[in-house]
């Protein structure tokens, strides 16, 4: 249960960051949080001849407003985003996520940009990433791109990055407009990954009709699904006449690789993304109103 | 061997060691400071045993090499201690309210307490059993250490 040898690199600038990347190749690795990747090192399920530290670069700890997203530094971290005021007013569905990510411990290390680029099937901030449409500004040393949220998860721990790029912040949409929002994920101990989860924002009419929402499940299949037809289906209709268990239903009935391992079953599994969809569509639908339950 | 060296403050005191790049913060504290309180147990951060305080915050010392410490603050569970043998406020809470038998997850207790305490100074039991919920104890059946909790967060509030 310890690592094996690596060489340890540590930069507070990232243009040195991705000269190394272009330097060592596919062997170096960069270091954020080292929530996951660490304990993978431990387990020698991954090992790297260069491990490039990268929690050290003031720039990619910044949280920004432009007129219509919030800009996060890949660099931030969890314990960050929870006590952020403009996280909370600006992006409402993280700012509810993230708390449900490991333990406090956990989190006082773990970074918004380590847990996209290790891109678990199950884990929260992807799950808001996809549902929002968010956006991926990386770089590398043949420039900067964009990558949109929908072709940016290609798989279990897999994203369209190349080795030789570094997330350097996710932009993700602030509506206009307040939103209503909803987290729900069962596990079967408190803080583990969750076996299924869900992610609901809404924006409401004073007349109770939904005229806008994005929905995605996660832990279900190989990477975050959102759940467009969901979307479609609710638009103009009012919150009392959707059914929180047919919303549910729709919004795993296209999902053809769902995950199955010695504990849980993909039926199982399925059964929990329902209810769990179900669960943050009611949470989003009574966020904020004292007169529902 | 990649051995660095790593300059950190560890329970107020200027330390210098030099380890290899690989070496979790965990065994350098115990190995290389001699302080081996702080105990090892699962080695991939679901345990809490080896949890520390790094610049104020509770963190796991086996998901983090001791290299990346360098110019940090750490506080392990001997410097929670009062002096000349007298225990802090949550070990003294621990043994008053029976919270640890066997004691091998007690340090990581006592550190997530602490960092716990400093955020929710006086906590309802959802809020604790939340907090400790990072850290495995596999004897007390945590009633006692959920006591020793709320005892050390009302002892705080009485000075």
């Amino acid at each position: 249960m310890k690592p094996s040898a690596f060489t340890y690199h540590r930069f507070d600038d990232l243009a040195d960051v991705v000269d190394a990347l272009t330097t060592f190749g596919e062997d170096a690795k960069l270091l954020a949080g080292g929530q996951s990747l660490v304990p993978m090192m431990n387990m020698r399920l991954a090992r790297f001849g260069h491990l490039i530290d990268i929690t050290r670069i003031e720039s990619l700890r910044s949280i920004e407003r432009t007129d219509d997203r919030v800009v996060i530094g890949a660099g931030v971290r969890h314990c960050v985003l929870e006590r952020d005021e403009l996280i909370e007013s600006a992006a409402p569905l993280l700012h509810a996520a993230t708390p449900l990510i490991g333990h406090f411990q956990i989190r006082s290390r773990g970074t918004i940009g380590g847990s996209l680029a290790h891109a678990d099937p199950a884990a929260e901030q992807p799950a808001v990433a996809v549902a929002l449409d968010a956006t991926f500004d990386v770089v590398s040393s043949r420039g900067a791109r964009s990558i949109a949220a929908e072709d940016y998860f290609i798989g279990q721990w897999e994203t369209s990055m190349e080795f030789d790029e570094v997330l350097r912040s996710v932009s993700m949409p602030v509506w206009n407009g307040p939103v209503r929002v909803g987290v729900a994920e069962f596990s079967r101990r408190h803080g583990d990954f969750a076996i299924a989860g869900a992610m609901v924002q809404l924006q409401v009419a004073d007349d109770d009709e939904v005229v806008r929402s994005a929905v995605a499940v996660f832990g279900l299949s190989s990477i975050p699904n959102r759940a467009r037809s969901v979307e479609a289906t609710v638009c103009g209709r009012r919150l009392g006449d959707v059914d929180p268990a047919e919303i549910g239903e729709l919004a795993v009935a296209g999902i053809a690789d769902v995950a199955e391992d010695a504990h849980v079953s993909s039926a199982y599994r399925r059964s929990i993304a329902v209810a769990m969809v179900a669960e943050a569509w009611q949470r989003a639908a009574s966020d904020g109103r004292q007169d529902r339950p | 061997m990649n051995e660095m060296t790593v300059s950190v403050r560890v329970n107020g005191q200027p330390r210098e060691i030099r380890v290899e790049a690989r070496k979790l913060l965990a065994d350098a504290l115990r190995e290389d400071l001699g302080l081996t309180g702080t105990h090892v147990g699962c080695e991939h951060g679901v345990c809490g045993a080896c949890t520390i305080l790094l610049d104020g915050d509770a963190v796991r010392a086996c998901l983090m090499f001791a290299v990346q410490a360098e110019g940090c603050d750490v506080v392990t569970i001997e410097g929670v201690a009062g002096g000349a043998g007298a225990m802090g406020d949550v070990q003294q809470a621990m043994h008053e309210c029976h919270g640890l038998q066997c004691g091998f997850c007690t340090p990581g207790f006592v550190m997530s307490i602490t960092a716990f305490l400093e955020q929710h100074p006086n906590p309802d039991e959802r809020a604790i059993r939340e907090g400790l919920s990072g850290n495995l104890c596999r004897c007390t059946g945590y009633v006692g250490i959920v006591a020793a909790v709320k005892a050390a967060a009302s002892a705080r509030a009485r000075r």
